[in-house]
């Protein structure tokens, strides 16, 4: 039996602000506990919050990189609920007028499995609003006490929450990975997932093809795009054993265990709380103007689907190519500095990076930041290349040895040796040699033995020690070669 | 000098007729003596204030003291007050001792006042009798057998008794104006926003505002001075040009048009209180003005409206009471929800129980638009009563209280009669407009009666002229109980 897979995301992002949402203390991760909590921070009987200004101008950037409306009014509201961490007693977040309303994000969808090709896809968001985060409990410590930990409590958040349009794991970690990459592209925040600057809820139905929405679980909390396909792989197929075995779906919140690779209710929606969401009278309205939204737009990078078009229509690369160099905002930012070195060969620079740097960085568990190669250096080599200095064999030596050594590329050809031959009297002296020592071989290949024509390639780029410019050395063989 | 206003004991310590030490105790010696029958303060620091002194006597010497330095002055115990133990009339913060200042506090300390001690007030200002206070009832200095008013009882019975030059109070829907009214002696309201809530407990947010206390409209406007100001700590505080709130005083009151609504003269106000508001409108006809009938239609709308919104904002803002990190924790629970439970049912009260419940019901799903977004609604109809009046008038008069200061005891059963005490008072906080309260006269058992003046928004300067002329003309404002 068919079932569909229908995949909603809400994504937590942690915005990369010195200060707290609503206070002066600093959001700097791995403080000793509770030193990072002032007055706000613990709710001290009489404290206000004040709104960061640094927080909304992020929000603001990420409406504007996913082209959604800024609400020129939004309202933050109270969400109340009681809990240790929770030092006033609610939440300050806000409810039905968020700061950013309807965009999309374009991604890139790379299937899991199978032969499938890869493909584009726009995935709506629905909103986007301004919260606080929670403080964090430390269960069991000597005396098998709960201790509170409030340095976390008034970090800003921007929550992040998608239109149901995803409709495999594979499209709902791409989404994921796209949007990690954009808030680091913009500058919002640093999307560390180990320090919880990046946390997915992903809700997650099955339904028969062209069948009504089936009802939702929601997993919390995931801080990896590895347990988020695995959970989803896991949530799936039990939600579909449980249908065709004669059960229902109830909707409820779910923890994945990754240990176990197995989903788990944490509670239900009967015992779901009531809120109580009501506007906060300590705070006005947010008023945003149309100038201040034009003084973040100037300070906005250039986003990446601006930057694959232009690579696409300008340089004429293959949208695939294009999407890859736009994954990161350093990885475009090395194609371009590479790409300034050899202007004219944006497919040259784009198959090294693609190619070998990637593999390279692959191997080593090595991110685009941490690349031993600067694209000044890697920049240099293409040059070379270009201008036939080195050959296409000669520049993959230069790149292992300037991976694993560093150095420019002009220094590692000089000690190596390893610059091409292109003057034509040696390639041709060379050839003549090779010609008066093999007379029975040439006598073969000019009576039709065509294939001979590799062999004399070998022997010439053996006696030339691999330097010979391969294109020029062809042309001169098979001249002399025609007799 | 108890009976001196603050101008004059300002000169006195300048001109050093007297000492700021001397002075503060004083009043430390009336409250030792007087304090046991009137249960006026809840915390007194004589060392505290009495090195405060010395140091403002040192301000005084070296030539740097301002207008209100040297002064001993109350704080309602709704203020936090570093060092000071801050209890808003609550178990719950029983053992509470603040670390920080409220931005009221260190107005007045930056202004070199002596703080003399922290004021009894209803449970998180919840009452109009001051009953509801842990630490026992306040005593009305004119009769010890009744009530002084609420919540700012213990502020309005000090500065009666003259246990205090003056005193800080806080008006959520009458807190100021009632307790003066019914304690005879002047209190301001001023608009919502003039001066900060940073540091004062919050009772309901949107509607809470701090103000003076005193014997007379000329001592509100110096202590208004020191009050007022824009504070960045409080995002509803208004960025406003400073100004001075005694500045129109002396100005004759020819010409003034005096609004007198008829919903506050109908069904419920009692004869002795009627009389006493008729005879001070002939004063004030006297005094040059003139009578204008006006309406204000939705305000029987005021109490019901009063206590759906205070109730939702208190419900929220006493959350963080908790029992978690600090204030009153139940000495024996089972768990967390136990805990919770147990600690805010010893902790709180029973009014402040009453409201806790009415404002999550109304809040709660389901019932939210009927009641909290419906009296929203209400809220806009009452203010724009107020925006029509002021076409036809400058400021509004009526009586503060429909009745004289009640028996102990009276209303303790029957919340809804209590709430009534409030029904001329409440739509000025729900409009945001500044009120006051000014002694006129006296009514049966010769308990005093207070004249309310309700002015246009930041129209501080004109009610305090309208109030003055009066007591230039009357001495309701400087007769004294007999203690």
């Amino acid at each position: 039996m068919q079932w569909e897979i229908v995949i909603g995301l809400e994504v937590h992002t942690q915005l990369s602000t010195n200060t707290k949402i609503f206070s002066g203390a600093s959001t700097a991760f791995g403080a000793e506990p509770n030193t990072q909590a002032d007055a706000v921070s613990i709710a001290l009987p009489g404290v206000l919050p004040v709104l960061n200004k640094g927080a909304v101008e992020r929000a603001i950037k990420f409406g504007l990189a996913t082209g959604s409306h800024i609400a020129s009014r939004s309202v933050f509201a109270r969400k109340n609920y009681f809990y240790p961490d929770l030092p006033k007693g609610y939440q300050i977040s806000q409810f039905d007028l968020p700061v950013v309303g309807q965009g999309a994000l374009t991604i890139q969808v790379e299937p899991l499995s199978g032969n499938a090709k890869p493909y584009e896809k726009t995935v709506r968001i629905t909103r986007a609003h301004l919260e606080e985060d929670a403080g964090k409990s430390v269960h069991g410590d000597s005396q098998g006490m709960t201790g509170i930990d409030l340095n976390r409590a008034g970090t800003p958040l921007l929550e992040i929450v998608s239109e149901p349009d995803m409709y495999s794991a594979a499209e709902a970690v791409a989404y994921a990975k796209a949007l990690h990459s954009l808030v680091r592209w913009i500058g919002i925040s640093d999307g560390n997932m180990q320090e919880g600057s990046f946390r997915c809820d992903v809700n997650v139905s099955v339904r028969k093809p062209g069948a009504e929405l089936g009802t939702r679980r929601e997993i919390k909390n995931l801080n990896s795009f590895k347990f988020m396909q695995q959970a989803i792989d896991y949530e799936v197929q039990w939600q579909i054993d449980t249908i065709e075995n004669g059960g229902k779906i109830h909707q409820a919140t779910i923890l994945f265990n990754p240990d176990t690779g197995e989903t788990r209710a944490m509670r239900s929606k009967e015992d779901a709380h009531d809120y109580r969401y009501f506007p906060d009278p300590d705070l006005l309205p947010l008023e945003i103007s149309a100038e201040w939204i034009e003084q973040v737009r100037a300070t906005l990078p250039e986003l990446p689907q601006t930057k694959q078009t232009r690579y696409v229509n300008d340089l004429g690369l293959s949208a695939y190519d294009a999407s890859i160099l736009t994954a990161s905002r350093e990885m475009a930012e090395y194609f371009e500095t590479v790409y300034a070195a050899v202007p004219k060969d944006a497919k040259m620079c784009a198959n090294w990076l693609i190619g070998e740097v990637n593999a390279q960085l692959k191997r080593d568990g090595l991110d685009m930041a941490q690349c031993p190669i600067t694209a000044q250096q890697l920049g240099g080599m293409l040059q070379c290349i270009a201008d036939n200095t080195i050959s296409n064999s000669g520049a993959k030596e230069v790149f292992r040895t300037m991976w694993a050594e560093g150095g420019t590329a002009d220094a590692i050809i000089e000690a190596k040796g390893l610059k091409q031959v292109s003057d034509s009297g040696a390639i041709e002296a060379l050839v003549d040699e090779i010609i008066a020592a093999n007379t029975d071989k040439v006598a073969e290949y000019r009576a039709g033995r065509d294939k001979l024509f590799g062999f004399f390639v070998g022997l010439a780029m053996k006696a030339s020690k691999g330097k010979a410019n391969p294109a020029q050395l062809n042309d001169i063989l098979k001249k002399k070669l025609a007799g | 000098m108890i009976h001196s206003s603050l101008s004059q004991l300002g000169a006195a310590l300048r001109a050093k007729k007297i000492s700021s030490v001397e002075l503060t105790q004083s009043y430390l010696d009336r409250i030792a003596q007087l304090n046991p029958q009137l249960n006026a303060y809840i915390t007194l620091n004589p060392e505290t204030s009495l090195a405060q002194a010395r140091a403002a006597d040192a301000r005084i010497a070296a030539g740097k003291a301002e207008a209100l330095t040297g002064i001993p002055f109350a704080q309602k115990d709704i203020f936090c007050a570093k060092g000071w133990l801050t209890t808003c009339g609550s178990k719950m913060l029983h053992n509470f001792v603040s670390p920080y200042d409220a931005h009221v506090i260190s107005q007045f300390n930056n202004a070199g006042a002596v703080n003399l001690g922290k004021t009894n007030m209803d449970e998180f200002a919840m009452g109009s009798s001051n009953e509801t206070s842990h630490y026992g009832p306040v005593k009305n200095p004119w009769d010890t057998a009744r009530v002084p008013g609420g919540s700012s009882g213990g502020t309005a019975a000090a500065v009666a008794a003259r246990l205090c030059a003056a005193a800080t109070g806080t008006d959520t829907g009458g807190s100021i104006r009632q307790p003066a009214a019914l304690c005879g002696i002047s209190g301001l309201k001023p608009t919502y926003g003039v001066v900060s809530r940073y540091g004062m407990i919050a009772f309901a947010s949107s509607l809470d505002q701090a103000g003076p206390m005193a014997r007379s409209a000329e001592d509100l406007a110096l202590m208004l001075n020191v009050m007022a100001g824009f504070d960045e700590r409080d995002s509803t505080s208004l960025q406003r040009d400073k100004e001075d709130y005694a500045r129109d005083l002396n100005k004759p009151l020819n010409g003034l048009r005096i609004g007198l609504p008829k919903e506050f003269f109908a069904e419920g106000l009692s004869g002795d209180v009627a009389q006493a508001i008729e005879a001070a409108i002939s004063e004030y006809k006297k005094l040059g003005a003139t009578i204008v009938p006006i309406s204000l239609p939705n305000s029987k709308l005021s109490v019901p409206v009063y206590y759906v919104l205070a109730p939702a904002e208190a419900s929220s803002n006493l959350s963080r009471f908790d029992g978690v990190r600090y204030g009153y924790r139940a000495p024996q629970y089972d768990d967390l929800a136990d805990m919770y439970e147990k600690s805010r049912a010893q902790g709180f009260g029973a009014e402040v129980k009453r409201r806790i419940m009415i404002g999550t019901y109304v809040l709660s799903h389901g019932y939210y638009d009927a009641y909290y977004l419906q009296a929203q609604k209400i809220r806009r109809l009452i203010a724009q009563d107020f925006t029509e009046a002021y076409k036809q008038c400058d400021v509004i008069m009526g009586p503060t209280s429909p009745s004289t200061a009640f028996k102990l005891g009276e209303k303790g059963d029957d919340p809804v009669q209590m709430y009534l005490s409030d029904i001329y008072t409440i739509a000025v906080n729900l409009a945001g407009l500044p009120g006051m309260s000014i002694p006129c006269g006296f009514g049966a058992n010769n308990m005093p009666v207070g004249l309310q003046i309700i002015g246009n928004y930041f129209d501080e300067a004109r009610m305090l002229n309208v109030a003055h002329q009066f007591q230039l003309a009357t001495d309701w404002h400087s007769r004294a109980p007999q203690l």
